[in-house]
C-alpha cells in the first residue's frame, strides 16, 4: 500500500504531462485529417466538375482549350444541351432516349418489388415443407451471372419454346415500343435474387409476437402482408427501390440486348455509348449528354441517400 | 424547342400498359388471396355451426391451405426465375457445348478454342488484372479514407463527395473519364486534364487509350473512381460499429494511431473487410459498360464479359460466347465459396 501510492501519484503525473502534449498533437491531427480528406473529397470530384463546366462551354472552346481556362475566360451557352436534347436525329435526340430511360426504369422496379415482397413474406412467416431450401435456391441464384442468361432468353423471346418440335410457348414477336416488355421482363427476372434476400432480411426480422397475435385474430396472410407487413417494411422497399432504380436506369448490357437500338426502345446508356464512340469528339455533345443521364439518379440518389446507405449495409453485411 | 410529344405518345401508352398490368397482377393476386380463403373460413365456419347442432366432434382446421398460400406467394417469383433465369443458365451450359448455330455437339472445342486464341488470352489476362486490382486498390483507398474521415469535421460531406460516383452510370463514368484521358496532337494545347498535367510538367502529350497495357490500368481507375464509395461507405460503418469501451481502452494504454488501427481497427472489421472485397470481385468480373464504351474492347483492353458480348451478340458465335459465360460463372464460385466459410467461422467463433 505505502509503496503503491508514489507509484500512482507518479504516474498520474506523467499521464498528465503527456495528455497536454497528445490533446494538443491530437488537435493536430484531426487537422491535418480533416484538410487531407477534404482535399481528396475535392480531387475525387474534380473529373465530374470538369465534365460539367465543359457541358456549358462553346463547342469551338470545348474543343480547342482545356475546361480550367473558363475561369479565366468565362463563356457559357445552354446551345450543348438544346442540341443533345432536341437537335437532329445525329446530334443527339437525347429526349427520346430520356423517355425510354423512364419507360423502361419504372416498371422495371415495381415488378421486382412486388413480386419478392410477396416471397420474402412466405419464406419468412408462411410454414410449408421445404422452405428453408427454396430460401437458400432463391438466396444461391444471386451469384449466377446474368451473362448466362442472356443468349437462351433472348431466343425465348424471339422464337418462344420448343419441346421436342411441340411449340410450347409463342413468340413474343413484339415490334418497336412494344419491346419495353422485354425489357421489364429481363430486369425482374435478374433482380428477384436479391430483392428477395434483402426484403427477406428485413421481413423476418419484424416481432413474431406481431404476427402471432395478427393469426390468433383470425387475420390471414394476405391480410397481415397487406396491413402490417407492408408499412412496416417501407423503408426496406424503398432502399431496395432506390438500388434497383439505379441499376436499370444506369444499366447497358440488358438495354443493348433486349431493347432495340433506335429511338424507339433504347435508353439513355445504349445512346451515350453509341455516341462516345461513333462520334468521339464530339465533346460537346458528350459533356452535355453525360450530364442528361446522370441528373436523374444524381437527385434520386442525393434526396434518398439515407434509405439507399441503409439498404446497401443490410444487403452487403448481414450477408 | 421543337418536341413532339405526339410522336413519343406511343411510348406512354406502352408504360401506361406495363403499369396497368402491373396492377391487375399484384392486385387480383392479392384479392384472389383474399376472396378465396374468406370463402373457405365461411364454410369452415359453416361446418362448425353444423358440428356443434348435432354435436358430432368438431371438424379440425384443414392444414395444407398454409401450403397452398405459400405457393401462391411464391408463384410469381417462382415462374420468373425459372423462366427467366434458371432455364436460361441451364440452357447456356449446354449451348457452351455446342456449335455457332446451336446445332450440332462439339465436345469442349470451344472451351479449347478459349484457352488457345491468343486474343482470347489476352482477355482472360485482362480480367485477372481487374479483378487483382480493383478490389485491392477500391478496398484500401475506402479503408485509409474511412479511418481518415472519421470523426472529422465535413465528414458528412466529405464523404458524400466520395460516394457520389455510385449515382453515375458506368456509361457516364466512362464518358468523364475519356474527357480527363482526351489527347491533342503536340502542336495543340491539350483538352484532356490528364495530358494537360503530362504537358505542365514537360512530358510529351500521349494518346492514353491507345497505349497498352497501360489504357487498362486507366480503365480500371475508372472502375476505382465509382467503387472505392461503396468500400468507404461500408467499412465507415464497421468503423462506427467498434465497440466504444474497446477503443477507449486502448487509448488508455497509450497505443499509437498505428498500433489502433493494426490491432484494433482491423481485426473488428474484418467480416466487412471481406465482404467489400467479394462483393468487389464479383462486381468486377462482370464488368462490361466501362470496356465497351471507353475503346470498346479495342487496344487490347477487351475484358469477359464484354467478349462473351462480342461473340454471342455480334459474330453470332453462340457456342463460343456462351463457353466464356459459363466460364466467368466458374471463376464466381471459389470467391462465392470463401464467403460461405467465412461467414459460418465467424458463426462458430
Amino acid at each position: 500500500m505505502t509503496t503503491a501510492t508514489p507509484t500512482v501519484g507518479a504516474g498520474a503525473q506523467a499521464t498528465g504531462a503527456t495528455t497536454t502534449a497528445s490533446r494538443v498533437r491530437k488537435r493536430l491531427n484531426s487537422r491535418t485529417a480533416t484538410v487531407v480528406s477534404i482535399v481528396i473529397a475535392v480531387l475525387w470530384t474534380v473529373p465530374t466538375f470538369g465534365l460539367f463546366i465543359s457541358s456549358f462551354r462553346p463547342e469551338d472552346q470545348i474543343k480547342t482549350t482545356g475546361w480550367w481556362t473558363a475561369f479565366t475566360d468565362p463563356q457559357f451557352t445552354l446551345e450543348n444541351y438544346q442540341q443533345v436534347l432536341f437537335g437532329s436525329g445525329s446530334s443527339g435526340r437525347l429526349i427520346s432516349y430520356f423517355i425510354n430511360s423512364l419507360a423502361i426504369t419504372i416498371p422495371s422496379v415495381l415488378f421486382p418489388i412486388a413480386f419478392a415482397s410477396l416471397a420474402a413474406y412466405a419464406l419468412a412467416w408462411i410454414n410449408f415443407r421445404g422452405r428453408d431450401w427454396l430460401y437458400i435456391a432463391i438466396f444461391a441464384l444471386q451469384i449466377v451471372p446474368l451473362q448466362m442468361a442472356l443468349v437462351p432468353l433472348l431466343k425465348f423471346f424471339s422464337t418462344g419454346v420448343t419441346i421436342a418440335g411441340v411449340q410450347v410457348l409463342p413468340a413474343w414477336n413484339l415490334v418497336d415500343e412494344q419491346k419495353f416488355a422485354q425489357v421489364w421482363f429481363a430486369h425482374t427476372c435478374f433482380a428477384l435474387p436479391f430483392a428477395v434476400f434483402l426484403l427477406h432480411n428485413f421481413i423476418s426480422q419484424l416481432p413474431g409476437d406481431l404476427m402471432e397475435a395478427a393469426r390468433v385474430d383470425g387475420a390471414s396472410h394476405p391480410r397481415i402482408f397487406r396491413t402490417i407487413v407492408l408499412p412496416l417494411i417501407t423503408p426496406a422497399l424503398a432502399a431496395f427501390g432506390i438500388f434497383q432504380f439505379l441499376w436499370v436506369w444506369n444499366d447497358l448490357l440488358v438495354a443493348l440486348i433486349f431493347a432495340d437500338g433506335g429511338d424507339e426502345t433504347a435508353p439513355l446508356t445504349v445512346r451515350l455509348a453509341e455516341l462516345a464512340g461513333s462520334r468521339g469528339n464530339e465533346w460537346q455533345r458528350l459533356t452535355a449528354g453525360a450530364f442528361v443521364s446522370i441528373v436523374v439518379p444524381l437527385i434520386v440518389f442525393l434526396s434518398l441517400q439515407r434509405y439507399f446507405v441503409r439498404g446497401l449495409l443490410a444487403g452487403s453485411v448481414k450477408g | 424547342m421543337e418536341f413532339d410529344f405526339i410522336a413519343e405518345k406511343d411510348k406512354f401508352l406502352m408504360l401506361g400498359y406495363g403499369l396497368l398490368a402491373f396492377v391487375a397482377v399484384v392486385g387480383g393476386l392479392l384479392l384472389l388471396l383474399d376472396v378465396v380463403p374468406s370463402w373457405f373460413a365461411r364454410r369452415h365456419e359453416a361446418k362448425l355451426v353444423a358440428a356443434s347442432a348435432s354435436g358430432a366432434p368438431l371438424p379440425r382446421w384443414p392444414k395444407q391451405r398454409e401450403g397452398l398460400f405459400a405457393l401462391f406467394f411464391l408463384l410469381p417469383t417462382l415462374l420468373l426465375l425459372a423462366v427467366g433465369l434458371v432455364g436460361p443458365a441451364i440452357r447456356t451450359t449446354l449451348l457452351s457445348f455446342m456449335d455457332a448455330g446451336s446445332n450440332d455437339w462439339v465436345g469442349l472445342r470451344n472451351y479449347g478454342w478459349m484457352f488457345s486464341d491468343p486474343a482470347i488470352l489476352r482477355v482472360l489476362t485482362n480480367t485477372l488484372v481487374w479483378v487483382i486490382l480493383v478490389p485491392l486498390v477500391a478496398t484500401s483507398f475506402g479503408l485509409v479514407y474511412a479511418v481518415l474521415v472519421d470523426k472529422v469535421r465535413f465528414e458528412a460531406v466529405a464523404k458524400s463527395l466520395i460516394f457520389l460516383p455510385m449515382a453515375i452510370s458506368f456509361v457516364g463514368a466512362s464518358i468523364i473519364w475519356k474527357f480527363v484521358y482526351a489527347y491533342r496532337g503536340d502542336d495543340q494545347q491539350q483538352i484532356g486534364l490528364l495530358n494537360q498535367i503530362v504537358v505542365s510538367l514537360g512530358g510529351e502529350p500521349k494518346f492514353f487509350l491507345q497505349e497498352s497495357p497501360l489504357n487498362t490500368l486507366l480503365l480500371i481507375m475508372i472502375m476505382v473512381w465509382i467503387q472505392a464509395g461503396f468500400a468507404m461507405v461500408v467499412l465507415s460503418a464497421a468503423i462506427k460499429a467498434i465497440p466504444a469501451d474497446i477503443v477507449e481502452a486502448a487509448r488508455l494504454d497509450g497505443v499509437t494511431p498505428w498500433q489502433m488501427f493494426w490491432q484494433i481497427t482491423m481485426p473488428n472489421i474484418r467480416p466487412a473487410l471481406i465482404v467489400v472485397v467479394v462483393t468487389l470481385s464479383i462486381a468486377t468480373l462482370k464488368v462490361f459498360d466501362i470496356v465497351r464504351t471507353a475503346t470498346n474492347g479495342n487496344y487490347d483492353t477487351s475484358v469477359i464479359a464484354n467478349e462473351m458480348y462480342n461473340q454471342a451478340f455480334r459474330y453470332g458465335q453462340n457456342g463460343q460466347g456462351s463457353a466464356l459465360a459459363v466460364f466467368l460463372f466458374v471463376l464466381v464460385i471459389p470467391i462465392v465459396i470463401y464467403q460461405i466459410r467465412n461467414l459460418r467461422q465467424q458463426r462458430e467463433g
